[in-house]
């Protein structure tokens, strides 16, 4: 229990991950997170104007059933099996936060800076948060995938177009962070 | 009812994995696009190696899926457009928010209930993508 408890290491995550996308591949089905925001947009009557969301949403229920065990397992993970809950972030990554106005680093899950409701209230922290989210929702169905159904399920596979999607994803994130993050905070 | 049991366990395990991994903190991607810990390139790289593994020796042993088709990942078209562009327009979303979508939905779970303005935008991001399709180079 006490090994449950404490953070788990790389070497066992990575493949718990691994046997995520084989049991759903074992079941018939692909592992793909951001299909679910396709599907919600259909549930939601986007079909009706949007030729891209007519199809057969029914046949993604089990997709959404995943997301569903998933906040469950949020859930579970977060609030019963995690002590102690900091993370041992390196000590260059604290201090480059602390340059950017993020104090506390790895004290919380999330930084309070753009999570706690102040932050969302003020125009600055609500606009990082939708044009971020608006940015992966677009850039996942426009490179057809996002870190599950692309980097663990298209690499694992060796498929060329996932290599490529996967180094955009690289190119995309040190952009933010290298040079937008300083303009930023 | 009893079909969908399968997967909420799969999408429990997943969540608790992530928790567990720290993969679905903010921080920790921060701290990858910086290159400034081994954790995360752990992760990806140790789950990529266990699936080529897993996928190499299901089709050595032939495993079919539960309802007895040849188990495989189906292939993604061809092209080099969408995947680079669209590649880095998520990598930057990614990096701002510290979550790609399966994170984001945990964190739901978690209680970080400003997440779900993430993923209203997300959405909505997905419906733009949605219509502006046919316009957009692939």
């Amino acid at each position: 229990m006490e090994y449950i408890l404490q953070p788990w290491p790389w070497y066992v995550s990575g493949p718990c991950i691994a046997i995520v996308m084989f049991l759903l591949l074992y079941f018939g089905r692909t592992f793909g997170m951001s299909s679910n925001l396709r599907t919600l947009c259909a549930i939601g009557g986007a079909g009706k104007r949007v030729e891209f969301f007519k199809f057969d949403w029914k046949s993604q229920r089990w997709n959404l059933v995943v997301v569903l065990g998933a906040i469950a397992g949020g859930f579970i993970a977060h609030h019963y099996l995690s002590n102690p809950i900091n993370i041992d972030l390196s000590q260059n990554t604290v201090e480059d936060l602390k340059a950017l106005g993020f104090e506390n680093a790895g004290q919380s899950l999330l930084p309070p800076e753009l999570f706690s409701w102040d932050a969302v209230l003020s125009i600055k922290g609500i606009s990082i948060l939708i044009f971020g989210g608006f940015l992966v929702g677009f850039g996942t169905r426009y490179a057809g995938g996002c870190t599950s159904g692309h980097a663990i399920t298209g690499l694992s596979s060796l498929q060329r177009p996932s290599l490529i999607a996967v180094i955009g994803f690289f190119i995309g994130g040190l952009i933010m962070i290298h040079f937008i993050y300083p303009i930023l905070f | 009812m009893g079909k969908y049991i399968k997967f909420f366990v799969v999408g429990l395990f997943f969540g608790i994995v992530l928790v567990k991994s720290e993969a679905v903190s903010w921080y920790r991607i921060f701290e990858m696009f910086k290159f400034q810990s081994f954790h995360m390139y752990g992760i990806i790289g140790t789950a990529v190696a266990t699936g080529i593994i897993l996928l190499l020796v299901s089709n050595q042993l032939k495993i079919k899926t539960i309802n007895g088709s040849n188990l495989k990942v189906p292939l993604k078209e061809r092209g080099l457009t969408r995947y680079i562009l669209g590649g880095i327009i998520f990598g930057l979303g990614w990096a701002l928010c510290g979550a790609c979508p399966g994170p984001m939905y945990i964190l739901v779970g978690t209680g970080v209930f400003s997440i779900i303005i993430v993923i209203a935008a997300a959405l909505l991001g997905t419906y733009v993508y949605g219509l502006l399709r046919n316009k957009l180079p692939h």
